[in-house]
């Protein structure tokens, strides 16, 4: 009996104690920063602003996006900071975002920032698609390096190759979305039902192809240059290759959350979010940022990223999402284990 | 001999037993379980310091009764009075009795002594004169040196005594027994009785015990109340249970009878070719049952003696020995087949000289020739 | 006489027993109670299936547009039905949608020009009509006048409403309907296969004298300490394209539906152990001493004693491997490749593309072979009660050295299995970089740089397992012992039985969801529960009430139901005889049902997946997202603390089981 007796009010005590209030403001904060990154972030921030505390709440793209949208007439967050800007437009559309425009709006590069005034979001870095090659198994089973998504679908890579799924990651998609409009509707289709022959696995996240190349499981994995580069630090035989037709990328971008209740903080939090110093902060594990000309190289990323950035259109790619969803479902999705 | 009503109070064999210090009265109690009528219209009541038995084979709807006392099983219909408090709607923890079911329900992870304590602490008595009331009801059920041991450890004849004890710790004015004696032996139990019928006097609290075993409530009780059916067929001291059963099922669930139809005419009941007198008030025609205990069958040497009222020539057609007594099956020309069985001493078949095969006279004394009138169907 | 014919009550009213202050509290508890288990479970799971009827449409009556000519003077408005009604431009099918749906407005003006001069005026005609221009999202009866290239960027918007339109969405859809087929048959092939297999290790516990019983029954328990997707991981160290020992599989993959059956059959096997290990137990040994006399041979007993008696605990556990197959979603997700099974489908609709709806249709649709499997499991626990009998002579085995030998390697055979998934799980977790970097390294136990919640994950489990425990247990018993020991208030108990059954029968996903739609929603007054660690505990005590209330409810049946009216009888409040004797009687099956909770707490998946919140990460959960983020051997590390935290929870509940038995059930023995 006594473990009961002594559980209980050690139980409501625990219970409150999560919810214990703190006197400086507290922002929380949605984010789907690596999770890596999210101490750095927070500890550089409160160099600046040591009396506003953030509250992270962290999951991949997917599910913040998920979360975000299904407290729609609820909102629990005060900001977003570092969410793919693909999901912001949805969030605007949806009417959940505080257009605001922070100091230092006009050093930001155009597409780094909603062309509404002032703008409902602002971006703070690119996030680049990238191949993983894996060099090692590559050269045991004779499977070269490709140079081009054209590459991709030759024979010699039939089951060797691992992309995300677009429903469930958002690299998937800003791969699907890049492909459709470097090729256009048709010619993109059928490039993916010719790559779908040599998909060995269409994996959950972004950053599991370039792991499972990384680890040999695959030899070619469609995934970001920023998991390439920390999978290569850790000591995996890949290459990071750009294609040379050119690459999707998406962004990481900041907004206000319509309604809440630390509106200055928040500002003060999103003014800083695109100062230089953020940037900086962001230049360490991303290769372009959203002020032009400030980014230095970063390891193993190679260098002509920012000329092999298609011009994304990000408005095509919000408003056809659940088009081009159900199609590439149809198609691909739901077939057996592919050999 | 009359034929009873449910109320101890219309019998005319004892007049004046109902004591106007009734404790317990129950009026026109009815318990059904959906279609089923378990008790109907049972009224009774019971004196301050009686002892009562709840007689009857199962189903009869005696422990259902205790229960519905005890306001475990509440009643469907009628009225419980206890010591002049109408309790009929209180709940079990608002009466005042104290019980001690079949199985004891003794707490096994308690000592003996926490067990009898249970109804005594909490109750702002002091832990020092709960102790020694444990103490005292231990030394008063005979067991004072098994205060520390648990229940498993002990007898069931032991464990019946804790029970007791923790049952009567908090002085209840109502004891209630169900069946309590029946989960142990035949020499235990015959021990207990005495000792439960002892304690009982000696606390004199009321008490009632339910029991199919009618050996048990002849022993015991003051008065037995006999059920069959969830009604009551009789209510009466032991001897008057047993002399005078009120009817045919009475008679037969208590003690041995010899039974036979017949029709009452002119006073007498004919049982093959002899006519028997019986003392009755029956109208003349009643198609009644005529039964006779075989303890009450006289035996004469035979011939000569045959004559006489309510007398039969028989011979013996087999003999068992009992122990005690012989039982002795009789058959005659003037039994015309009815099997006629007796009980004679020792003694009497040793003077006598019967034997298998022996004509003699048997007697069947006029008021101990019971009529029960036969049931309309 | 006095048993007059009278078969009817005279007339008159019931009389009814005023309550006493123990029945009050005692309704009240279980009121309480139940009020929990309508909150915690059948409100969440009407609101998940009224969630599964709302459907998204394009309402093309609700909108109004006016064109003008090149001279800009607008002609009569007209509605969007209207014109699609002329043009045939959408069929019905098109017009409906997922919430996320976008209705491109310039398809239903066939001669429309980006260049032209032509304006555009558009309004809503009811009070929800939502368009986009662009991304704008507009929402107005007043008109909005466009030129021609602002309108070609309007979008349509569908609004929310009720029908069947999910359901005949979802079972037109080849690739969702395909997993429905898939689910079924890796359950069928796991549950054949565990069952053979447990029931062949149970006969070797149950029925041989093969040395070495309690190390394999201890070994044969190890899957229930940790999450199911565990065995998934070990399989990619096993047979993944670098796989140790890829070469068994002759070319084979092991992602699909081999690698689901083999982590199915892994982490089922000790639930088919323990039913058949039971059904085999309570078997009688004079049966079989008939079979001998009758000299029948052992293969002839075997097939007409052993098999039918435990046949009861065959079929109970092939359910129950049935539903834990079909409702695990953990597993598929880590091996099952593009091999898509319901429960993942639920995942995917609900995290990958927030089509909440469609998630809440696939929880429908896992909720029926679930609820069959339930219900059929039930009727036969039901007949399995009525086999025991107390004069059955338990059954000795008698040494007979093949048998045992045969046994023994059986035994061998599951236990090297078992234990080899476990322990490449840890040698996973130890290398540093598979396959290059084969040094030992505890790099990869530095979760706080990872997916998953870190450290804090753990802690978070830690701390969720002792609240499932504490709270479940308390719960959990009171709520067995209200339903068990009350006396009247028939309808009230029935409906609380039935309510506690309920959990076992709903998968943990669905639960999960199902919160988010009850809890999640502003107007709920327990919507702050949400994301807190509250709801965590809610759903892991719900999900796995069913199995502790089921504990709890034998353990109170063997005590004697007299107890209560002896205390009524003494005066002494229920609670009184609850603390002193009830509780402390049944202290095993109290402490075998807070083991029970904290260990399924620590390990489940399913339950917590839509729930979690950052500062309540979850070490079962991350190991999920660890491998999906593709750190795989940092799910293996994680997977491995939670074994470990298992089995030293479990070692201390067996110690304290000990002891306090000893302390306190000293009554016990004789």
């Amino acid at each position: 009996m006594t473990p009961i007796k002594t559980l209980i009010p050690a139980a409501i005590l625990a219970i409150l104690g999560a919810e214990a209030a703190l006197a400086e403001t507290e922002l929380t904060v949605y984010t789907a920063v690596e999770a890596e990154d999210l101490e750095r972030y927070a500890a550089t921030f409160n160099e600046d602003h040591p009396d506003i505390k953030i509250n992270w709440v962290r999951d991949s793209t997917g599910v913040v996006t998920a979360k975000l949208l299904a407290e729609k007439n609820n909102p629990q967050a005060d900001v977003v900071w570092g969410l793919a800007a693909t999901s912001l437009l949805v969030l605007k559309t949806e009417g959940m975002l505080e257009p605001y425009a922070p100091a230092g709006l006009d050093k930001l590069s155009p597409q780094f920032r909603d062309s509404d005034t002032p703008p409902s979001w602002v971006g703070m870095d690119a996030w680049v698609a990238a191949l993983c090659y894996n060099t090692v198994e590559g050269e045991k089973l004779g499977v070269p390096a490709p140079t081009s998504w054209a590459d991709l679908i030759k024979p010699e890579y039939k089951g060797h190759v691992v992309m995300p799924n677009p429903a469930s990651s958002g690299t998937g998609f800003l791969d699907v979305s890049s492909w459709l409009q470097l090729m256009g509707e048709e010619g993109g289709w059928a490039y993916m039902d010719a790559l779908h022959e040599n998909i060995a696995a269409y994996t959950h996240s972004g950053s599991k192809p370039c792991r499972m190349a990384g680890a040999g499981e695959a030899v070619v994995g469609v995934s970001f240059a920023f998991r390439g580069a920390k999978t290569k630090i850790e000591g995996a035989p890949i290459e990071i290759i750009i294609p040379s037709e050119g690459i999707g990328w998406d962004m990481e971008a900041t907004a206000i959350v319509a309604g809440t209740a630390n509106e200055e903080a928040a500002k003060t939090l999103v003014d800083w979010s695109i100062s230089p110093k953020a940037m900086e902060m962001y230049n360490v594990g991303y290769a372009v940022v959203a002020i032009p000309g400030m980014a230095k190289p970063v390891e193993h990323f190679p260098d002509n990223i920012p000329e092999m950035m298609i011009d994304n259109n990000f408005e095509y790619a919000a408003n056809n999402r659940e088009k081009i969803l159900s199609e590439w479902t149809a198609r691909y999705d739901g077939k057996s284990e592919p050999k | 001999m009359s034929v009873t009503t449910t109320d101890a109070a219309a019998d005319p064999a004892e007049p004046a037993k109902t004591p106007p210090e009734a404790y317990l009265t129950i009026r026109g109690l009815w318990k059904s379980f959906g279609d089923f009528i378990a008790l109907r219209d049972i009224s009774l009541s019971v004196a301050q310091g009686e002892f009562i038995c709840f007689l009857g084979p199962s189903g009869c709807g005696k422990t259902t009764l205790l229960r519905a006392i005890a306001g475990l099983d509440p009643q469907s219909r009628g009225t419980i009075i206890q010591g002049g408090r109408d309790v009929s709607v209180l709940p079990a923890s608002a009466r005042d009795y104290g019980i001690v079911f079949q199985s004891y329900a003794l707490f096994p992870n308690l000592t003996v002594e926490r067990n009898v304590a249970f109804g005594l602490e909490n109750t702002g008595v002091p832990r020092a004169k709960v102790t020694a009331r444990v103490a005292e009801l231990l030394e008063l059920v005979g067991l004072p040196e098994q205060a520390q041991k648990y229940p498993a450890q002990l007898s069931g004849g032991q464990q019946q005594r804790i029970a007791l004890a923790r049952a009567i710790a908090i002085g209840p004015g109502l004891l209630l027994l169900d069946e309590p004696l029946s989960a142990l032996d035949a020499k235990v139990r015959v021990h207990l009785r005495h000792e439960i019928k002892e304690l009982q006097r000696k606390l004199g609290v009321t008490t009632i015990m339910v029991t199919h075993d009618q050996e048990e409530a002849l022993s015991m009780a003051d008065r037995i109340v006999v059920m069959n059916h969830g009604g009551i067929e009789q209510i009466g001291t032991p001897t008057e249970i047993y002399r005078h059963p009120a009817t045919l099922f009475v008679a037969d669930f208590i003690g041995e009878t010899n039974r036979v139809s017949a029709t009452l005419r002119g006073g007498k009941v004919a049982l093959g070719k002899a006519e028997l007198r019986a003392e009755t008030d029956l109208p003349e025609g009643t198609g009644v049952t005529v039964a006779v205990r075989p303890e009450d069958i006289l035996p004469h040497a035979g011939g000569h003696e045959a004559a006489g009222e309510n007398r039969l020539a028989v011979t013996i057609a087999d003999m068992e020995f009992l122990g005690s007594y012989w039982r002795v099956h009789l058959s005659g020309e003037a039994l015309e087949g009815v099997p006629l069985v007796a009980n004679f001493s020792m003694n009497a078949v040793r003077r006598l000289r019967l034997s298998v095969g022996r004509a003699i006279t048997v007697e069947l004394p006029a008021d101990r020739v019971l009529l029960f009138p036969e049931s309309r169907k | 006489m006095s048993v007059t014919g009278a078969e009817t009550l005279p007339p008159g009213r019931e009389p009814r027993i005023r309550l006493d202050r123990d029945g009050i509290v005692k309704r009240l508890f279980m009121g309480i109670i139940a009020l929990y288990l309508l909150v915690a479970l059948a409100l969440p799971l009407y609101a998940m299936l009224s969630k599964s009827f709302v459907t998204y449409r394009f309402d093309l009556t609700a909108y109004e547009f006016q064109v003008s000519d090149e001279d800009r003077v607008f002609g009569e408005p007209v509605s969007a039905a209207d014109l699609n009604e002329e043009l045939q431009v959408f069929t019905d099918q098109q017009l409906h949608s997922s919430s996320d749906g976008r209705l491109t407005a310039v398809d239903l003006f066939p001669e429309f020009n980006f260049r032209s001069k032509v304006l555009y005026r558009m309004r809503g005609t009811k009070e929800h009509a939502p368009w986009l221009v662009g991304l704008d999202p507009q929402d107005t009866t007043e008109w909005q006048e466009y030129d021609s290239n602002t309108f070609r960027r309007i979008n349509l918007r569908p609004v929310a409403s009720v029908g069947v339109q999910n359901y005949r969405a979802y079972f037109s859809n080849p690739s969702l309907v395909s997993s429905i087929e898939n689910s079924l048959f890796i359950a069928t092939i796991s549950t054949v296969i565990t069952v053979l297999a447990a029931f062949g290790f149970a006969y070797a516990l149950s029925r041989t004298c093969m040395r070495f019983k309690s190390t394999f029954r201890l070994i044969a328990m190890m899957p229930i300490l940790v999450p199911s997707l565990l065995p998934g991981i070990a399989l990619i160290y096993l047979f993944g394209n670098q796989g140790m020992l890829k070469n068994l599989l002759f070319g084979h993959s092991i992602y699909g539906p081999l690698g689901i059956v083999i982590g199915s059959v892994f982490f089922t096997f000790p639930h088919a152990m323990i039913i058949i290990t039971t059904a085999l137990s309570i078997s009688d040994q004079r049966q079989y001493e008939a079979a001998e006399s009758l000299r029948a041979s052992a293969w002839r007993t075997f097939w007409t004693v052993t098999v039918p008696s435990a046949r009861y605990g065959l079929i109970s556990a092939a359910f129950v491997v049935f539903t834990l197959v079909i409702t695990d979603f953990g597993l598929p997700k880590v091996i099952g490749g593009q091999y898509n099974v319901l429960a993942i489908d639920i995942y995917k609709q609900v995290i990958g593309q927030q089509n909440f709806e469609m998630g809440a249709v696939v929880s429908v649709v896992l909720l029926v072979p679930a609820v069959l499997a339930f219900i059929v499991d039930r009727q036969v626990q039901k007949k399995q009660v009525s086999l025991l009998s107390a004069r059955s002579v338990p059954f000795q085995p008698r040494p007979n050295p093949r048998k045992d030998r045969l046994a023994l390697l059986w035994c061998l055979i599951v236990a090297v299995f078992i234990a080899g998934i476990i322990a490449v799980c840890q040698f996973a977790a130890l290398i540093k970089f598979w396959p290059y970097d084969l040094s030992l390294s505890l790099k990869n136990y530095a979760f706080d740089r990872m997916d998953g919640g870190g450290w804090a994950a753990y802690r978070n489990s830690i701390r969720l397992a002792l609240l499932t425990a504490g709270i479940g247990t308390t719960i959990i018993f009171i709520g067995a012992y209200m339903v068990e020991k009350i006396d009247g208030f028939r309808t009230g108990r029935a409906l609380f039985q039935f309510l506690a059954m309920l959990p076992m029968a709903v998968p943990g996903m669905v639960l999960g969801l199902a919160y988010i739609f009850f809890f999640n929603d502003p107007a709920n007054p327990l919507n702050p529960i949400y994301g807190t660690m509250t709801i965590l505990v809610v759903s892991t005590v719900t999900h796995f009430y069913t199995v502790g209330h089921l504990t709890a409810l034998t353990a109170l049946k063997q005590i004697d139901a007299e107890f209560e009216p002896v205390a009524a009888s003494l005066g002494q409040p229920f609670w009184r005889l609850f603390a002193r004797v009830t509780v402390p009687v049944c202290l095993p099956a109290v402490l075998d049902i807070s083991i029970y909770m904290f260990v399924n707490a620590m390990t489940t998946v399913s339950a917590v997946v839509f729930l979690y919140s950052t500062h309540t990460a979850l070490a079962s959960v991350a190991v999920l997202n660890m491998d999906d983020a593709g750190f795989i051997a940092s799910a293996a590390a994680m997977g491995m603390m939670i074994f470990y935290t298992n089995a030293a929870a479990r070692a201390l509940h067996a110690l304290a089981s000990r002891r306090v038995l000893r302390r306190t059930q000293a009554w016990r023995a004789r």
